[in-house]
């Protein structure tokens, strides 16, 4: 097996009850890479999240994430894992009965030995490294903005420093600037520390500026995986209309 | 997992720099076994990182070793050495990280006590008048709303009845049913004394007439129904479904308040006298099992002894109660925040202040319809 295969999706089924959301499902993430995961609204992007994340069994097929399978995991091995990767929910998902820091800190807690004065500093470095503001450390997120939200959650995400990180719309609901300033920060953090990122998103700016590789997931399963020049050339109406539209042809400069 | 090792300083002072050499691995899982040492570390002047023999390094590491460089000397640290991140990462976080700490406002003790005395007495002031402006506005929508009762949601009144009325009875009768058992017992043990058994009959009557039936038919709508109003609003306020309403016309005080409002005073009479019932069935029980007095002979005693006013003050209550406890319910629900906290802080509220209001209306009763002689 690859070493270099951090997520291997094989022959996938996911269902909500009879609506199957994906059927056949084979998917490669690399290591180091940055991953798109585009596809029309409700094709099962955030879907797929939760089935390799295991929030969601899947009904068929299999996913190894870090070369193990999670769901025969034992209890203590999955939790290394998890400590492994970070997510970043769409909304945010902070607990709402605990300030931004406290948010932050509740991985350090959980899962490393840092004490209480240097998991707080490491807390307030990852906020600032979200690029929230110092003072919005001790504020609560309903007293946040829904962009201080998602740096915050990016935040926690990154708390334990991941290998692999999920992001889920990251820069929905931005103004252009701060999501430029997001995509930069992706980009920048995926080089220092070596991450590969999963990201769900529906911006193409995000994918020009962010993404080594792009998945298009329609018809329950992934239409075409490459780089956005290969994507462009792949004939598929939605992948066409995708890029060739408007918005599509204005963030990639064509 | 990859093995790691634990990390290592050690600071070399020759004549004109200072060399800390570190190594081992310096990530979120091994830096706290170096953490407390390097904060001990003090010196003046130059200082050169060397990362040659660094091995792994995340952020968190990059963290302390820019942390300790800087509490080392006020200039950017100088990294020697080779190693594939180290510099790279170590210049993000000192970039982050160039901020002034914002100072944090320590407790005074006392004059914080003090303060917190005053801010808890204000509060207080402010939430009785805040409660008073709700009784007013709820007051005005609903006699609002009867007089044009085609803008009415029956639907709704009719759901609120069923929920916190019909779903409710079960409980109010068994809980009045086992308080007229314990009463009718205590009664009679008493009384054996005096020779006058007889007498709990009127004592259960009494009792359960004025003022238990009604009383515990209260306290179960404040546990239960004041509860789930409050929970369900502040959920709503929470998630912005309020804010949306209004923006699409609807007064939230038309569509949430005034149907449980009008719910609640029709429904509670009813809970009140079913408990009532329960209650005078519970004392019925005991006279017969405990006191051979049948059935028959209790009810023609109760009807002779205890006046039918009895029963209409006990009833009187009934109404009060519930509006009561639906304000008191929708206005801490409309008060919830943003925050899970909050919600789960102000149904508390709620439902303290509902029993809390409940026993003190009826104290107040009792002093009304005494003075008036009932």
């Amino acid at each position: 097996m690859s070493e270099d295969i951090i997520i291997r999706i094989r022959d996938l089924k996911t269902a909500y009850g009879d609506h199957v959301v994906h059927e056949h499902l084979d998917l490669d993430v690399r290591k180091g890479e940055i991953i798109g995961i585009i596809g029309p609204s409700g094709c099962g992007k955030s879907v797929l999240l939760r089935a390799i994340t295991g929030l969601k069994k899947p009904a068929a097929g299999s996913v190894e994430v870090f070369g193990k399978q999670l769901e025969t995991l034992p209890e203590d091995e999955r939790s290394e894992i998890e400590r492994r990767w970070g997510v970043m929910f769409q909304d945010g998902a902070l607990f709402s009965n605990l300030t931004v820091r406290e948010n932050v800190m509740v991985p350090m807690k959980e899962h490393t030995n840092l004490s209480e004065q240097l998991s707080r500093e490491l807390a307030d470095m990852k906020i600032l490294m979200a690029g929230l503001e110092p003072t919005a450390s001790a504020k609560f997120p309903s007293d946040l903005s829904g962009g201080m939200r998602k740096r915050a959650a990016l935040a926690r995400a990154l708390a334990l420093d991941p290998e692999l990180l999920f992001l889920d719309e990251p820069t929905a609901g931005l103004d252009p600037i701060t999501a430029a300033a997001f995509d930069e920060l992706i980009r920048r953090l995926q080089k220092a520390l070596g991450l590969t990122v999963f990201l769900v998103t529906h911006d193409v700016d995000t994918l020009n500026a962010t993404c080594d590789r792009i998945a298009v997931l329609g018809d329950k399963h992934v239409l075409a995986v490459g780089t956005i020049d290969e994507l462009r050339a792949f004939d598929h109406p939605w992948v066409q209309e995708y890029f060739g539209g408007p918005r599509g042809r204005a963030a990639t400069g064509h | 997992m990859t093995e790691t090792s634990t990390p290592e300083f050690a600071l070399e002072t020759s004549d004109e720099k200072t060399i800390l050499r570190v190594s081992g691995d310096w990530t979120v899982r091994t830096v706290q076994a170096v953490d407390s040492d390097l904060r001990a570390l003090t010196h003046n002047g130059k200082v050169v990182l060397d990362v040659s023999d660094l091995g792994q390094l995340d952020t968190a590491g990059a963290f302390v070793l820019d942390r300790t460089a800087r509490q080392l000397s006020d200039d950017e640290p100088e990294i020697r050495g080779e190693h594939p991140i180290a510099e790279n990462l170590i210049s993000q976080v000192h970039a982050v990280t160039d901020v002034e700490e914002p100072k944090r406002k320590r407790d005074g003790g006392l004059i914080d006590l003090l303060e917190r005395t005053g801010r808890g007495f204000h509060h207080m002031l402010q939430e009785a008048v805040a409660t008073l402006a709700f009784l007013g506005e709820t007051i005005v929508t609903t006699s609002r709303l009867l007089l044009t009762p085609w803008k009415l949601r029956w639907t709704s009144i009719v759901a609120v009845m069923e929920e916190a009325g019909l779903d409710a009875m079960p409980i109010v009768a068994f809980l009045s049913f086992f308080v007229g058992l314990v009463v009718a017992f205590i009664g009679a043990t008493t009384l054996r004394d005096l020779g006058s058994e007889v007498f709990t009959v009127e004592l259960v009557g009494f009792a359960m007439l004025r003022e238990l039936g009604v009383l515990l038919t209260g306290i179960v709508l404040a546990g239960r129904t004041n509860s789930s109003f409050t929970a369900q609003i502040g959920t709503m306020k929470m998630r912005q479904e309020i804010d949306a309403m209004q923006t699409l016309g609807l007064k939230p005080m038309d569509v949430l308040v005034a149907p449980r409002i009008i719910a609640m005073v029709v429904v509670t009479p009813v809970l009140a006298f079913v408990g009532t019932l329960s209650g005078v069935m519970g004392g019925i029980i005991v006279g017969w099992l405990a006191l051979d007095i049948n059935p028959a002979l209790f009810l023609d005693r109760l009807q002779n002894n205890v006046p039918v006013d009895q029963f209409w003050v006990g009833m009187s209550k009934a109404p009060v109660f519930g509006f009561v406890v639906a304000l008191i319910a929708c206005r801490q629900g409309l008060n919830v925040g943003g925050s899970v906290q909050s919600l789960g802080s102000k149904t508390t509220t709620s439902v303290v202040q509902a029993i809390f209001s409940i026993i003190v209306i009826d104290a107040l009763f009792a002093i009304f319809y005494m003075e008036m002689g009932v």
